[in-house]
């Protein structure tokens, strides 16, 4: 937002998924990199269709579960031995058997904030203010309609190129989006 | 299977059906509303008395020191099991009609857990020593005790109640960011706004979402499991008659799942109506769930006639004796309320006209909350009144307090369900929307193949 009126890119406005799964493959093929499509709900395959590369999130939720499971049986170890041991039901100090529950639960509420921080972390959200919210048909994204927007930013991006190849492959409009 | 029964069903259509209603209330919401507020009334005013005179206002004694603030924490925390059900498993399973009522199931176990939660923070009467219940380091310089099932019961609860309310909102994001994008007035767009994180739709967000959607899925399913079968440990591991037996987590657990459908069903039977949702939450959806209530209650009711086998076949005095206690002793009206309800009611679900119609499941309904409730009644007071020594024997009946703080949890209950009717979404929408026909990116082409 350095100056104002300044074009974030090109948006294109579609009708049904089946012509959204296309034209993704069209930009896609077309070389663009700095772009994206907007769905109402996930559309089966598309991220394929633009092709992006399969989620590292699992690996942050595996690595955030076994925190979470060592943690807690550390935790259980050091309270019953070094912290305060003390007899009870004439079990040794260290009776692993029965520090298995706490030790799973911990390991479950661990990569469950690993798989919901993870995701927001990859999708830099929050992020309450985006350019192209400045456009007022975008409102339809989160109902009805399906969106390209490719950035001014993208070093294939050309203005009359770009909407030519978007309005090649269906759109129902294209317009310009402001910063 | 139509998820969505109606022609030419558009993904427009859909949204301002679901909508609707949160910019529009019934008059049935008022009224629901109207009834539930009185409750939650009463439950303040035994919360305030319970903290003013202590647990003497209960019923419990001496032998029966668990009354009916573990028989309402066990209840409450079985409601929330069908929500995880059906959000979890039946994702994992792709069970696409979870989709008209996961949302509302979700929201009702977090209600439901909220509900019990409450339970274990007041029955001692002291809730500003909760805090004991922690590995906190404190001022007496003493830790908690890992080797008790009270205490993983502390783990199991609290992880259950946050695991679903993450799961619960990052389902509702996509869905929040519809009303913001609809909201007319300043404070629905800020408020939706605010909680919709600045959600836009993109593919590449969607991907990350999908995946930890599945993930929480894959967690939300061996942890429900756990949960109750770690409230059964707190009655197992001792070693009271009718309490010691290794049947009791995978019978606790189809329980819970048994009467968390049965609250669904409460609930969803008349919002349906209300909400003019039947062509989303169809008759097909309540078959499904009824069916779910059969073989749950089934299994339940093999669960008792196992115990009664178990406690004749160990060649137990006591076992056998709890056991006969139990079904012809000082409690048995309350035995044989959880049999009819729990073992007989759901059989009628065999009869296609009785599992088809809305009003016969609705009154079934009741029927499974009711015989549940007095599950967890009988399982908890028969046990503890009669056990080895008759000298020690007692008999505990509830007061009207005990009553009162059923009550006020059911109005603390539908409050909380009813304020998430008024102004969040209660069907999926972007779940919902993408299990049509129409979302299939190769709808209407020739060869029509899936990836």
């Amino acid at each position: 937002m350095s100056k104002p009126n300044q074009p974030f890119g090109m948006l294109a406005e579609y009708t049904t998924a089946r012509e959204i799964y296309h034209a993704c493959e069209s930009v896609r093929d077309a070389g663009y990199v700095r772009w994206d499509s907007h769905t109402p709900f996930p559309v089966h395959n598309l991220d394929k269709a633009m092709g992006l590369r399969p989620s590292p999130l699992p690996w942050i939720v595996f690595a955030a579960g076994i925190s979470g499971a060592s943690l807690g049986f550390l935790l259980q170890w050091w309270v019953s031995t070094i912290a305060y041991p003390i007899v009870v039901h004439g079990k040794p100090y260290f009776s692993y058997q029965a520090f298995v529950p706490v030790t799973f639960e911990l390991g479950i509420l661990f990569s469950a904030f690993g798989a919901v921080l993870g995701m927001l972390g990859l999708n830099r959200l929050p992020q309450w203010y985006h350019s192209l919210f400045n456009a007022p048909k975008f409102a339809r994204a989160t109902d009805d309609r399906f969106f390209i927007s490719i950035e001014v930013s993208d070093p294939n991006y050309d203005p009359e190129k770009t909407r030519a190849l978007l309005e090649s492959t269906g759109a129902v409009s294209v317009e310009e989006v402001e910063d | 299977m139509t998820l969505v029964t109606g022609n030419n069903v558009t993904f427009k259509q859909l949204t301002d059906d679901v909508a609707r209603p949160i910019e529009d209330p019934p008059l049935g919401w008022w009224l629901a509303f109207g009834l539930a507020l009185p409750l939650l009334g009463l439950l303040g005013v035994a919360l305030a008395y319970l903290l003013w005179e202590g647990v003497g206002i209960w019923g419990v004694n001496n032998p029966v020191g668990w009354g009916w603030a573990i028989v309402n924490f066990v209840f409450w925390v079985g409601i929330g099991h069908a929500g995880t059900l059906i959000s979890a498993i039946l994702f994992l399973f792709r069970q696409n009609w979870r989709t008209a009522v996961n949302r509302s199931a979700e929201a009702m176990t977090i209600f439901a857990v909220i509900c019990a939660g409450m339970f274990p923070g007041i029955h001692t009467g002291r809730p500003w020593l909760d805090y004991w219940m922690f590995p906190l380091p404190n001022q007496m310089q003493m830790w908690p005790n890992f080797r008790s099932p009270l205490l993983w019961d502390v783990f199991a609860v609290s992880t259950y109640f946050t695991v679903s309310l993450l799961f619960w909102y990052v389902g509702l994001v996509p869905d929040l960011a519809t009303m913001r994008d609809r909201a007319k007035s300043k404070i629905g767009q800020f408020a939706y706004g605010l909680f919709a994180l600045g959600w836009r739709g993109s593919t590449r967000h969607w991907q990350h979402y999908e995946k930890a959607y599945l993930l929480l899925a894959g967690l939300a399913t061996p942890l429900v499991l756990s949960v109750h079968t770690i409230v059964s440990f707190d009655f197992a591991v001792s070693n009271l008659p009718g309490w010691h037996t290794t049947i009791f987590p995978p019978y606790f657990v189809a329980g819970a799942i048994f009467s968390g459908f049965g609250m669904v069903l409460t609930l969803l039977i008349p919002l349906r109506k209300w909400y003019k949702l039947e062509h989303i939450i169809t008759i097909k959806h309540l078959e499904n769930m009824a069916k779910v209530i059969l073989l749950t209650g089934s299994l339940v009711g093999y669960a008792y006639a196992m115990e009664f086998f178990i406690a004749w076949y160990s060649g137990n005095a006591y076992e056998s004796f709890a056991f006969v206690n139990r079904a012809f002793g000082d409690y048995w009206w309350a035995y044989w309320t959880m049999v009819s309800c729990n073992v007989i009611s759901p059989q009628l679900v065999w009869f296609k006209k009785i599992r088809r119609s809305p009003m016969a499941l609705f009154i079934l309904s009741i029927f499974v909350n009711i015989g549940m409730w007095f599950e967890r009644f009988v399982i908890t007071v028969t046990s503890l009144h009669h056990d080895f020594m008759p000298s020690s024997w007692g008999y505990y009946t509830a007061t009207f307090w005990d009553l009162a703080f059923l009550l006020g949890s059911f109005g603390l209950f539908f409050t909380l369900f009813l304020l998430f009717c008024r102004f969040l979404p209660m069907i999926a929408l972007a779940e919902i929307k993408a299990v049509l026909p129409i979302a299939n990116p190769h709808y209407g082409e020739e060869d029509g193949h899936h990836e």
